[in-house]
């Protein structure tokens, strides 16, 4: 079809409310159904094995007396799990993490499943299987795994990406490299130069709902799957690979989704639950506990990052440089490349060079966390920035707009940009009420930038006009975060009609083309352009019917707030004709009107902001308290602002527990030491304020109303804003994350000198 | 294991049930009541998604054993509105959008409701700490605690 | 697995001296719920003791406060006679987990589950206050301090249930303070924590004071030389830094996920102090 996605600059009626979400109702009433809410008839409970050790070769399974309990109807390992992947090596890893086939990589990696009549005989069954374990040695840290001698996780990984393939194995599974101009030269130049290394721990995305599926596999080789993700026709694809089935015939409902945040990407035990399934003949259904999402569901990188930045007098930065290592777990991914690719994406640079190097370690596989690699790259370079501005005797915004990105810079990962929200964020924060709000003792200021890409890909969308002239809009992305509010409110708008005539689903993938995740922000931008085709499809047919009534050319039809309308000149005694009107008569006049659309969301608007933090520092403990906290982005355009307030809101949040108190501890035998919410500590109510924000829209020119990805950004500015909050609060520069009262107290001391 | 019959008011209905010993109330309401507004996050009492009230006394449902409800009075999600008539607080959340993926809602909202109950006027800081037991991933609580703001207003009213 | 609730303590007492296997007592249920959900113990018996007649209450007495063994913490905040008698007691008790935890939750499960990190116990040790125990062979009252005797493990003997735990009657300027450290605001087990409790005469002098940390070693503290700091002095700069340097000093603490050695140490003679001076600002000292 035809589909022209350029930004028109049109004024809007619905787009812009704020009206009440179509799925609120249920939710506040306990109606909604979550992953764990769905239950099937003769089901059973599924329930996995895992590893207690780091690093350890399976030497033997032997399932014999777990299957012989009473109520136990099937036990799985790698067995059940035959490899079909084919070569794919990316398949496999996803298989070898569902269940470990000769080694066990991490404390909690799945080894064996049982599924039983009962939680009860689950558990019983669990402890009567016995498997026997050599165990190797490991290593958690992503600096000591790329040592020499370091424990090799896979002996079969020869870092790429170097010039020559090196002779010998190692943890380190790719180095990538970005950048342009020469950066020697550039800090040649300079006339200050900060040079620093910082570390953050890992952190997970801490959703409250635990992964949760019920999968049905019939004897004819159909099935069921039940599940919450972020992604159910990727979860439909890898599942339906790993058992060997067509995808045709697995069909796959995404249930209401308890948060993701990038942590409901992969599969992690719904192929296990379907293989159970089909082993057992029934139904399971497989729910994990808290603490196997966070032993064993993909948590964010550990990293370790140098940066080197130089500058003229006059605050011209002249080169930047990183070097940046991301923990994987033990398959290989790209969290490093995106690292290098983000650190200086917010600047104007004529020499800049940034290398990753992707690490394997003894831990669970690394998933996406919003805007995933980003926010580490951010807090490095933009607490070096802060320090430059420092040396350099200039404030940190304004230093900051001097060097800023704008439209037509070469980024500093290649592409030139289009009209882009840097410059506009730092200068709103300039002039924002914040950063004139008086500070106490103890109390510090700081601010950052942030970038993410957002992405586009693959969306399909169905709009069925019912005879009533009710509109149901049935999408294929996962609402993570109020999409099917504004949606519908993208659909009303390119219809003319009013927010109350829609209703908007997600579909399961039997009933709708393929969807690509909701991940990189793209829920909402690649959902409205394929909402806004299909929707522009449904309108030709309706003039194409209303010309029919009328018995009038289609070309003398024009579509305007809701209505055909014939042209006045020719036709100016025929009137309008509402939706309504028209779909009550579409029995007659063709059958059923639908729009269809089927595309490729290109040219997805990247996105900046910069937030605003102070924090009170406790000298004597290391203590922190959030007192105000501002967030300025760029949205392109807010389809529904309240939901993006919201976005800005959770991911500062997120950001703010990232940088203060949240990572995952593991002890020196290789395992996590704080598997659950109480040690795992994630920002309650008391500890936050409210979070400001301000909405910028410089609209993307690659879509009809301007729209922008909004939800990944708003995690990448606070580790670095309130790591140069604290740093100004403490006296002290703070370079590991978490700043935990421990790391603050110690490091206040050392520069007292204690 | 002998189960254990139980006698028990939910939602103001005498509810009657049979359950094993090391069951806890959560599991009762979700699996044998179908009662599923009620969601464990945790199971250890450190997410507040489980939240009822219990004999006027906000708990989390995972920490309590289905047999201890005998003779109980248990409120949860699902008996906070009146027919179609929402309660204000979930109208609350609704208006302010309060909630993005919902799923710790229903304890957000049970947790409200009890802390309205004992204290009509909350300051925000009361707010918050009296909602520091339930844990928000998605919003950063800023909408929440508006939403609890302006619902203490209107039922003040009332 | 067995579930039982029996109306009087006797019976309870001749359950659980009668049961073989595993025996729990089941007040509040927030560690004993915990534990069974994470596979660390299977009771083949749990007690319910909150239909026993007079757990659930607490009594004042000629001789001060009788808390039964069943009174959620959430109970005692709501008890304004208690409250004026032992603030720190009561701040103690209300800083157990949530709100949702503290409806359920007892000082004596709290006692009992024998943390070094509880956040009652210091408090309760600064009181000196006293369980009252019943049991097979009848019953006794021992010190608070000396039920828990390594992490997890308590002195009581099979069949023994603390039924009430005491607290004196306060004698005129009295005052007493908790204060924990942890990183959030709410919802966390304490790094390091401190509870004082103090007399004063006419003058402003400490006339009698007990001092106590929690998560500083296996079990609570008490910090006797930490109390001599204080006696026999206005609470001065001088007694308040020596107060936080014999602290600091006192501490055996581990490094563990929730704080290092020296990060407690310090800790604790912070809390010391500033929980010292709440305490006497509470006795009316100025």
């Amino acid at each position: 079809m035809n589909f022209d996605p350029r930004f028109s600059g049109r004024k809007f009626a619905s787009v812009g409310t704020r009206p009440i979400r179509p799925d609120g109702v249920d939710k506040v009433t306990g109606r909604a159904r979550y992953g764990a809410d769905f239950n099937m008839a003769g089901q059973l409970v599924g329930r996995v094995l895992r590893s207690p050790h780091a690093h350890a070769k399976i030497l033997k399974i032997d399932i014999s007396k777990a299957e012989k309990l009473n109520g136990v109807k099937a036990v799985i390992t790698a067995k059940d799990l035959p490899d079909l992947t084919d070569g794919d090596a990316a398949m496999y890893d996803i298989l070898d993490n569902c269940m470990a086939r000769t080694k066990a990589l991490y404390d909690g990696h799945a080894v064996a499943a049982v599924a039983a009549i009962d939680a009860r005989t689950a558990r019983q069954a669990l402890k009567l299987i016995e498997v026997e374990y050599e165990i190797l040695p490991h290593v958690t840290d992503v600096d000591e795994a790329m040592q020499y001698h370091a424990p090799l996780i896979n002996d079969t990984i020869f870092t790429e990406g170097l010039e020559e393939k090196p002779v010998k194995p190692s943890n380190v599974t790719k180095r990538s490299q970005f950048g342009h101009g020469d950066v020697h030269q550039g800090f040649g130049h300079a006339d200050f130069i900060v040079e620093r290394s910082f570390k953050t721990e890992q952190t997970h995305q801490g959703y409250i709902e635990p992964h949760a599926c019920v999968a049905s596999v019939s004897s004819d080789g159909t099935a069921e799957l039940w599940v919450c993700t972020q992604g159910h026709f990727v979860y439909r694809q890898h599942c339906a690979q790993l058992l060997g089935m067509e995808a045709s015939k697995l069909r796959v409902t995404s249930s209401e989704i308890g948060g993701g945040f990038g942590g409901k990407t992969h599969v992690w035990a719904e192929p296990v639950a379907l293989a159970l399934s089909r082993k057992a003949g029934r139904p399971v259904k497989l729910v994990m506990t808290r603490d196997e999402v966070f032993r064993a569901s993909g948590p964010t990188s550990a990293t370790s990052i140098d940066v080197k930045i130089g500058a003229r007098k006059d605050g011209t930065i002249t080169a930047a440089e990183a070097t940046l290592r991301y923990s994987a777990g033990p398959y290989a991914g790209s969290w490093a490349e995106i690292g290098a690719m983000t650190a200086f994406a917010c600047y104007k640079l004529d020499n800049v060079k940034t290398v990753g190097y992707e690490v394997l370690v003894n831990r669970p596989k690394t998933a996406a966390y919003r805007a995933p690699s980003a926010p580490m790259a951010a807090f490095a370079v933009e607490s070096a920035v802060d320090e430059l501005a420092k040396e350099l005797g200039m404030d940190p915004v304004d230093f900051r707009i001097k060097n800023a990105a704008q439209e037509g810079t070469r980024s500093s990962y290649g592409p030139v940009y289009g009209p882009i929200g840097i410059g506009p964020t730092l200068e709103a924060v300039k002039h924002h009420p914040h950063m004139k709000a008086p500070l106490k003792k103890n109390q510090g200021r700081g601010m950052a930038c942030g970038f993410w890409f957002n992405f586009g890909g693959q969306t399909c969308v169905d709009l069925n006009i019912g005879m009533d002239g009710s509109v149901s809009l049935a999408v294929g992305t996962v609402d993570v975060g109020g999409s099917r509010a504004s949606l519908s409110l993208v659909a009303a708008e390119e219809l003319g009609i009013d927010y109350s005539q829609l209703k908007a689903i997600v579909a399961d993938t039997s009933s709708l083309g393929y969807n690509d995740m909701t991940d990189g922000s793209r829920g909402t931008f690649s959902s409205s352009m394929a909402t806004i085709s299909a929707a522009r499809n449904a309108i030709k047919i309706l003039r194409e019917r209303a010309a029919q009534m009328w018995d009038i050319s289609v070309d003398d039809v024009i579509w305007e707030q809701g209505h055909a309308v014939a042209k006045r000149e020719k036709h100016g005694n025929l009137g309008k004709l509402s939706l309504k009107e028209i779909a009550a008569q579409s029995g007659k006049t063709g059958g059923p009107i639908a729009g269809h659309s089927e595309l490729v969301a290109d040219g997805a608007g990247v996105s900046f902001a910069t937030h605003i933090c102070d924090i009170e520092v406790d000298p004597e403990t290391g203590s922190t308290r959030v007192i105000r906290y501002t967030v300025v982005q760029d949205a392109g355009k807010a389809v529904h602002p309240t939901y993006v307030e919201g976005q800005y809101q959770g991911g500062a949040a997120q950001g703010i527990g990232w940088a203060l108190n949240e990572e995952y501890i593991y002890g020196k035998d290789g395992r996590l030491q704080n598997a659950g919410f109480l040690d795992y500590r994630i920002p309650v109510c008391s500890d936050l304020p409210m979070i400001d924000t301000q909405i910028l829209e410089i609209p993307n020119p690659n879509h009809p109303y301007g729209v922008r990805g909004v939800g990944e950004t708003s995690i990448v500015p606070p580790l670095a804003a309130i790591a140069n909050a604290v740093s100004n609060a403490a006296g002290v520069r703070m370079t590991h994350i978490p700043m935990s009262p421990p790391r603050i107290l110690a490091a206040i001391e050392a520069e007292r000198g204690e | 294991m002998a189960g254990i019959a139980v006698s028990t008011t939910i939602n103001g209905d005498n509810i009657e049930y049979l359950c094993q010993p090391d069951e806890t109330l959560l599991d009762v309401l979700r699996d044998r009541l179908g009662l599923t507004g009620a969601k464990e996050g945790c199971g250890t009492g450190d997410c507040g998604a489980c939240s009822v009230i219990l004999d006027d006394r906000l708990v989390c449902s995972c920490l309590v054993l289905g047999a201890e409800a005998e003779g109980r009075r248990i409120e949860t999600v699902e008996g906070m509105a009146h027919g179609d008539q929402l309660h204000t607080l979930q109208q609350k959340f609704l208006e302010h959008a309060a909630l993005q993926c919902g799923i710790c809602t229903p304890g957000f909202l049970i947790a409200a409701k009890d802390l309205l109950a004992k204290n009509p006027d909350p300051t925000e800081e009361e707010i918050r700490f009296g909602l520091a037991g339930n844990l928000c991933r998605c919003t950063g609580y800023d909408k929440i605690v508006r939403a609890v703001q302006d619902a203490a207003i209107v039922m003040k009213g009332a | 697995m067995r579930y039982i609730r029996p109306l009087s303590i006797e019976d309870a007492v001749g359950q659980l001296a009668g049961s073989a296997g595993i025996s729990a007592i089941l007040a509040g249920g927030s560690d004993l719920l915990v534990r069974m959900k994470g596979g660390f113990v299977e009771p083949d018996l749990i007690v319910d003791i909150k239909s026993i007649a007079g757990l659930s209450d607490i009594r004042e007495t000629a001789d001060g406060f009788s808390i039964g063994a069943a009174v959620p913490c959430a109970v005692l905040g709501e008890n304004a006679a208690l409250k004026k008698s032992w603030p720190g007691v009561v701040e103690a008790a209300k800083l157990i987990g949530s709100k949702q935890v503290q409806g359920r939750c007892t000082i004596t499960g709290n006692l009992c589950n024998a943390s070094p990190a509880a956040d009652s116990v210091p408090a309760l040790v600064a009181a000196g206050a006293k369980a009252v125990i019943a049991g097979p062979s009848g019953k006794r009252t021992i010190a608070v301090e000396a039920v828990p005797t390594a992490p997890g493990k308590t002195s009581l003997a099979k069949g023994e249930i603390i039924e009430a735990i005491l607290l004196d009657k306060r004698s005129p300027r009295s005052g007493d303070a908790y204060l924990r450290f942890i990183p959030r605001t709410e919802m966390d087990i304490a790094v390091v924590s401190a509870g004082v409790n103090l007399t004063i005469d006419e003058h402003g002098v400490v006339t009698a004071a007990r001092v106590a940390l929690g998560a500083a070693a296996p079990t609570v503290l008490l910090v006797e030389e930490a109390a001599e700091a204080l006696i026999g002095r206005k609470l001065d700069e001088a007694a308040l830094e020596r107060l936080a340097k014999v602290c600091a000093g006192a501490c055996r603490p581990i490094d563990d996920k929730r704080g290092t050695i020296e990060f407690r140490r310090k800790v604790a003679g912070v809390l010391a102090r500033r929980a010292a001076t709440t305490a006497y600002a509470r006795a009316g000292g100025k």
